[in-house]
Order: C-alpha cells, then sequence, then structure tokens
C-alpha cells in the first residue's frame, strides 16, 4: 500500500495538484508579462508628456477598483469559461501597479545622462535599450514583484465562475466537500508561490542589474 | 444579447425590485458589512501606524505585513473560516476582511508620517509643540494625502471583498453573482456584477472628493 501524499488530490478536484500549479503559472505569470509589456510604452509616453500621466493614472485607477469578480462575469459573455476570462482582468489590474512603477523609473533617469547619451550619438531607440531602461530597471522590477505576487493570489478568485483559478479551485472545492485539508493545501501552496516568485524575481533583479544599490531595490 | 440588455433584463425583474432579494435590500447589506469591516480596519491600522510613523520604528515588519496581505487569497481566508467556524458567521467573513484592510492602511500611513520632511517637525519641536501636538497638528496634516489613499485602497478592497463573501452564504450584492451562476441566470450575474462596479467606483468618487476637501491647499499645489 502506497502512502497517501497530501499533494494526491481526492477524486472530486478535477486538476492534479501538477495540474493546477500549472494552470496557476500560465495564467498569472502571462498576465504580469503581458501587463509589463503594455505597460513599457504607456509609461514611456506618460514620463515623456507630463500632460498624460494624470488622465492615464485615473484610468488605471477606476480600472483597478473593478472588483475582479465583475470583470470576470462580464467577460464570460465574450471568452466563455476559458482562462482569457481571467488572464484579461488580471493584465488589466497589472497596469495600475505597473505604470506608475515604470514612470517613476523612467523618472529616475538623471537629465544629464540622458543628454550624455544623446551627445554620444545614441539614437532614440539605442538611448531607451541601453540607457534608461537598465537605469529604470531596479524600480520596475520592484513594481514587477508586486504586480506578480498580486496576481497570483487574485487569480484565486476565479475558481467563484469555473474551475478556472488555479489553487482556488481547492477554496471552492473545499467549501462544498468540507474538506479543510484541501483548504489548508491551497492557502499554503498560494503563499508558498507568491514567496517563491517575489524571491525569483528578486534574484533576476540582482543579475540583470548587478550594479545597483541593494536599498534601492526593496521596496 | 449584449451586456447592457442582460443589465436592463435584471433590473426589469421584479424579484430584484423589493423585497430580501431586492436591489435597495442587498446594496444596504454590502454597505453595512463593508462599513463595519473598514471602520474596524481603519481602529486598528491608524493608532499603529499613528505610533510607529511617529517614533519612526518598524519598517521591515510593515512592509514585510504589507506583502504577506498582498499574496493572501481573501478567498481562502474567507473560506477557510468558514469551514472552521461556521458558514453562518458574520466573523467568518469579517475577519479576512479586515485582515485584508489592515496592510494598506498601516503601510501608506506609516510611509506617509516618515516622508514628513524632518525639518518642519523640528520647527514644530522648536515652538515648543508636544509629541501628540506634533503628531495631530504637523504630521498627520502634512501626511494626510498619503493616508486618505491608503484608506481609499483598503474601502475599495473592502467593497470588492465583501463581494466574494457571497460565497459562504453571506448577504450583499455578491448574491447575485453567486445566486446566478448556480441557477444559470446569466443576467442575475452581469446585474450584481454591475451594482458592484457602481459601488466600488463610487467608493472611489468618495475618497477622492474627501481629499480635496480635507487635504490642505498649500499641500496640494506642490503635489
Amino acid at each position: 500500500m502506497s502512502a497517501m501524499s497530501v499533494f494526491d488530490m481526492p477524486s472530486y478536484v478535477q486538476h492534479s495538484y501538477l495540474g493546477l500549479l500549472w494552470e496557476q503559472l500560465k495564467v498569472s505569470f502571462g498576465a504580469t508579462a503581458v501587463g509589463l509589456v503594455a505597460s513599457l510604452p504607456i509609461g514611456q509616453a506618460c514620463a515623456r508628456w507630463r500632460l498624460l500621466y494624470p488622465p492615464v493614472l485615473a484610468l488605471v485607477t477606476v480600472i483597478y477598483s473593478i472588483p475582479s469578480l465583475a470583470l470576470f462575469v462580464f467577460l464570460i459573455d465574450y471568452t466563455g469559461l476559458t482562462d482569457t476570462t481571467i488572464f484579461i482582468p488580471l493584465a488589466l489590474y497589472s497596469l495600475c501597479i505597473l505604470v506608475p512603477g515604470v514612470v517613476d523609473g523612467i523618472r529616475t533617469v538623471p537629465p544629464d545622462v540622458r543628454i550624455a547619451a544623446d551627445a554620444m550619438g545614441f539614437g532614440p531607440v539605442r538611448r531607451y535599450v541601453q540607457v534608461e531602461l537598465p537605469i529604470a530597471a531596479p524600480t520596475i522590477m520592484a513594481a514587477v514583484r508586486v504586480a506578480a505576487v498580486s496576481s497570483i493570489s487574485l487569480m484565486s478568485i476565479g475558481a467563484v465562475i469555473g474551475n478556472l483559478g488555479g489553487f482556488g479551485e481547492l477554496f471552492t472545492t473545499g467549501l462544498k466537500f468540507f474538506d479543510l485539508k484541501l483548504l489548508w493545501l491551497g492557502l499554503f501552496s498560494l503563499l508558498a508561490l507568491a514567496l517563491v516568485c517575489d524571491g525569483l524575481l528578486r534574484v533576476a533583479q540582482r543579475l540583470l542589474t548587478p550594479w545597483a544599490d541593494r536599498r534601492s531595490a526593496r521596496a | 444579447m449584449s451586456l447592457i440588455d442582460f443589465i436592463r433584463q435584471f433590473f426589469a425583474d421584479p424579484r430584484f425590485q423589493s423585497g430580501y432579494d431586492g436591489v435597495w435590500q442587498r446594496i444596504a447589506e454590502h454597505c453595512w458589512y463593508s462599513l463595519i469591516a473598514f471602520l474596524c480596519a481603519a481602529a486598528i491600522g491608524l493608532p499603529l501606524a499613528f505610533l510607529t510613523g511617529h517614533i519612526g520604528r518598524g519598517d521591515g515588519p510593515i512592509a514585510a505585513l504589507a506583502a504577506i496581505g498582498r499574496a493572501m487569497p481573501s478567498l481562502g481566508l474567507i473560506v477557510l473560516l468558514a469551514v472552521k467556524i461556521g458558514v453562518f458567521n458574520f466573523y467568518a467573513a469579517l475577519i479576512p476582511l479586515v485582515a485584508l484592510a489592515v496592510p494598506p492602511i498601516l503601510l501608506t500611513t506609516h510611509e506617509g508620517l516618515r516622508a514628513v520632511d524632518r525639518s518642519v517637525v523640528d520647527a514644530a519641536r522648536g515652538m515648543g509643540m508636544r509629541p501628540l501636538q506634533i503628531l495631530f497638528r504637523v504630521e498627520v496634516p502634512s501626511a494626510l494625502p498619503l493616508i486618505l489613499s491608503g484608506l481609499r485602497t483598503a474601502a475599495v478592497q473592502v467593497v470588492a471583498t465583501t463581494t466574494i463573501a457571497a460565497v459562504i452564504s453571506f448577504g450583499g450584492l455578491g448574491r447575485y453573482v453567486v445566486d446566478g451562476l448556480s441557477q444559470y441566470q446569466y443576467y442575475q450575474v452581469v446585474g450584481g456584477g454591475f451594482l458592484v462596479v457602481m459601488l466600488s467606483v463610487g467608493t472611489l468618487i468618495l475618497f477622492s472628493a474627501l481629499s480635496r476637501v480635507l487635504v490642505s491647499p498649500g499641500l496640494r499645489r506642490r503635489g
């Protein structure tokens, strides 16, 4: 007789533990990545044209205040009960954290440095990639960490509308069957995942910007 | 059918116009639960942050607490408490709501007080103000924009999470979403979602109006 592991799911859970983990990673990291790709140009534009920033900030704040459950249910009509229904709101929410992060990051670039880069004959693209982005990287990465961690915990609410919440599924099934073991497993899995992902992003940031002051990396 | 048609259908249904499942009844429940949770969180978070921010200690623990608060899945906490202490227990929803609202209040208030210009505080001390006078007449008014933004974040989060409390047989606007999903009545789900959005955007507007009234004009120009 083989011993039952904590990670063996009872028959009423529709995924294996690894399946839930994969679902969780795919959607929450995918959404953060898409949010980052979108917020880089938005943030850059807001840092350049100052008048643009207040309305953009107001817009993302309003989006962030929309409860996730409401956004999920609105999207059911368009994207059905699929991962996309969870993915789009998470990506939108990450903008609220990432756009201010990118703007603050770009603003930490000293004007002299920008002028020096121009004087050295850097074009706008090369100046952005080789000068501005590396200087802004610690601030942006701090925002990425916050966004990634909150999208991991936010995603679990997707379980309310269907089996789309990654580890959140353990919460809804645990409630249905009054299974405390499942609930604890879900809670600890999510917290551990958030902790691990925060740590990995910290390491990534240190590798990307080895010159950065360690204190500035904290946020 | 578009979302607007569903919302229209929701408001046309007599079931949701009056009685225990009526819109006003649910809105009142939602506001009442949210208000209690928000006030509890403010009563815990504000004094604590005033203390730590004033004496300038506890940056590390407060940042760690805020990080844990962000990582904590609200649904998990609500469901766990419901199974532990009973589904119809008011505290099963109240405790997670308070637990989620305290970290943002604590963090922003603490950071706001820490960011107050030291020379202003020194000047106040030089004028012979006592520590409590410095706190409430210099530090808190200067930090008010940040303090209010922390309270706003917490309030919006509480309103949003009260919706999820419907999962454990709790009233409020989340009822429509959860019941609609299990009764396969999509218009009920969308109608509930619409009301929740109105309520949380309303909370946001309330707090920005509040900060316009409360924050000193001198600070607003600078910020």
